[in-house]
């Protein structure tokens, strides 16, 4: 198994660390969110030569919003899509913005435990 | 200037076998823009964590996709496995690493049928099939499965494999990667395919690492880049150098995947000399406690297992990201300036699963 580091950040810090990820030249293996009980979390991974570091950003809600990194990274404008469709979180200044239309859903978005599921549009 | 037109492109459309929407800004011929929609299937499979316990969860894991199955339900496992801190048997291991790669070949020949059908190739299409029947009857005589195998196990593997049989599969394969090259041949130098595949789709080497190209897709524009490097499963007993090209067109994607069936066929036989007797699995003991990513390289790509454990028999949380996900923004970007007749190859390229991107 290769090297692993997962790293909590804060959102003030987030853009200075990806930033710092690009100069290094680390690729954007990608940008994960996952509803725990309590609250949000949302890992921005990065790789340099098979070695894994993962930056953890944690929210009470989905009210607070999150920067956008795409403008660092540009394929992160996907990752924080999925996550505004899907999770409701608000990211701020996204390369290309979808506007709650990426994820094409008959079901209502986002998928909230306090919501009814299932419910149409 | 031209005026502009929106053509849909999918989520129905006869050279994709699974749905994404494209809209395709139009000026006259060439393809000025890309914007993509999806969910037309997303299942929230990853949630479904929370409700089956972290043995069974393997069998959801395995039906994210109906390609690359097993590496699926593999890379889950060695999630979990980590979470637990158990070794896994040598042999194990090396089944783990067949399979694997009997899944690539499978899924590159899939890829080559259906890229041969996007330009009206019909019978390399048909020859491409013809011969993954027969891998697939190879692992059906060692799983059980043919599209979900139902091999992988949080431990080790469901089922051994005699040495005979091991034996018998080497034999069978070196006869079929004599009919891969004759077809192999086709795709890499009929007049025909090379002029609807060179210099078509370009994507070059700066602009695959900005965009976060994973798979044949990055390895096809000159990056050596595979997850498989990293040494998990036996990969790293048996000695491995990534397949790559760097001209960046849907030729060179298409000569990657080619070339790493060889490749595939090659490692299955290093596996086969070198496996030795010995368990097939170790016994689970406690409750996946902490988080970890597992990253493994599917055919199309690195997929990341995100498993968090609480100490419970369910897991907290799970995420997948799959190779197809990561290959839309470079999708987007070779798609910007192509001819229109040229998208469906060039959407083909990517070898698009998205059944894996949705979950």
């Amino acid at each position: 198994m290769t090297e692993q580091t997962i790293i909590d950040i804060t959102i003030p810090e987030l853009l200075g660390k990806v930033r710092e990820c690009q100069e290094k030249g680390m690729r954007l293996v990608q940008i994960c969110c996952t509803r725990l009980p309590e609250v949000l979390e949302i890992h921005y991974s990065f790789d340099l030569e098979y070695a894994f570091t993962s930056y953890r950003l944690t929210l009470q809600n989905t009210d607070t919003p999150v920067p956008s990194v795409s403008g660092i990274y540009l394929p992160a404008f996907l990752y924080e899509n999925e996550i505004h469709d899907l999770f409701g979180i608000k990211v701020e200044g996204m390369a290309i913005d979808f506007k709650g239309k990426f994820y094409q859903k008959t079901m209502k978005t986002p998928f909230n435990p306090a919501q009814p599921s299932g419910e149409a549009k | 200037m031209s005026n502009r037109t929106i053509i849909p492109f999918g989520p129905q459309h006869p050279v994709l076998p699974e749905p994404i929407h494209l809209d395709l800004v139009v000026e006259d011929e060439k393809v000025v823009e890309a914007i993509p929609s999806i969910g037309f299937i997303h299942r929230g499979l990853e949630k479904l964590v929370e409700k089956k316990d972290f043995i069974d969860f393997v069998y959801v894991a395995e039906r994210i996709c109906g390609i690359c199955s097993y590496i699926h339900g593999m890379t889950y496992c060695m999630s979990v496995e980590q979470l637990l801190k158990l070794e896994i048997p040598d042999r194990a291991q090396y089944l783990r690493t067949i399979w694997s790669e009997l899944s690539r070949i499978h899924s590159h020949l899939l890829w080559l049928g259906l890229t041969a059908d996007s330009f009206g190739f019909e019978s390399l299409f048909m020859q491409s099939w013809r011969i993954r029947e027969s891998i697939l009857d190879i692992i059906e005589e060692t799983t059980g499965g043919r599209v979900i195998f139902g091999a992988a196990k949080v431990g080790g593997v469901r089922r051994d494999v005699s040495s005979v049989k091991l034996d018998e599969i080497m034999k069978k394969l070196r006869v079929y990667q004599k009919e891969i090259n004759t077809i192999g041949s086709v795709f890499l130098n009929d007049t025909t395919v090379k002029h609807r595949m060179q210099g078509v789709g370009v994507l070059s080497q700066a602009d695959a690492k900005s965009l976060g190209a994973v798979g044949p897709m990055l390895r096809g524009s000159g990056v050596s880049q595979d997850m498989r490097m990293t040494g998990y499963a036996s990969y790293g007993k048996i000695g491995f150098t990534p397949v790559v090209e760097t001209a960046g067109d849907c030729y060179a994607r298409t000569k990657v995947r080619i070339l790493e069936i060889a490749q595939s066929v090659d490692i299955i036989q290093k596996c086969i000399e070198q496996i030795k007797e010995g368990p097939i699995e170790v016994k689970v003991i406690g409750m996946p406690d902490g988080e970890y990513f597992a990253r493994t390289e599917q055919p199309r790509g690195e997929v990341i297992y995100y498993a968090k454990g609480n100490g419970t028999k369910f897991l907290q949380r799970m995420r997948v990201r799959t190779p197809t996900f990561a290959n839309l923004a470079p999708l987007l970007a070779t798609l910007r300036g192509c001819q229109l007749a040229d998208v469906p190859v060039i959407v083909l390229t990517i070898d698009p699963c998205i059944s894996c991107a949705e979950r």
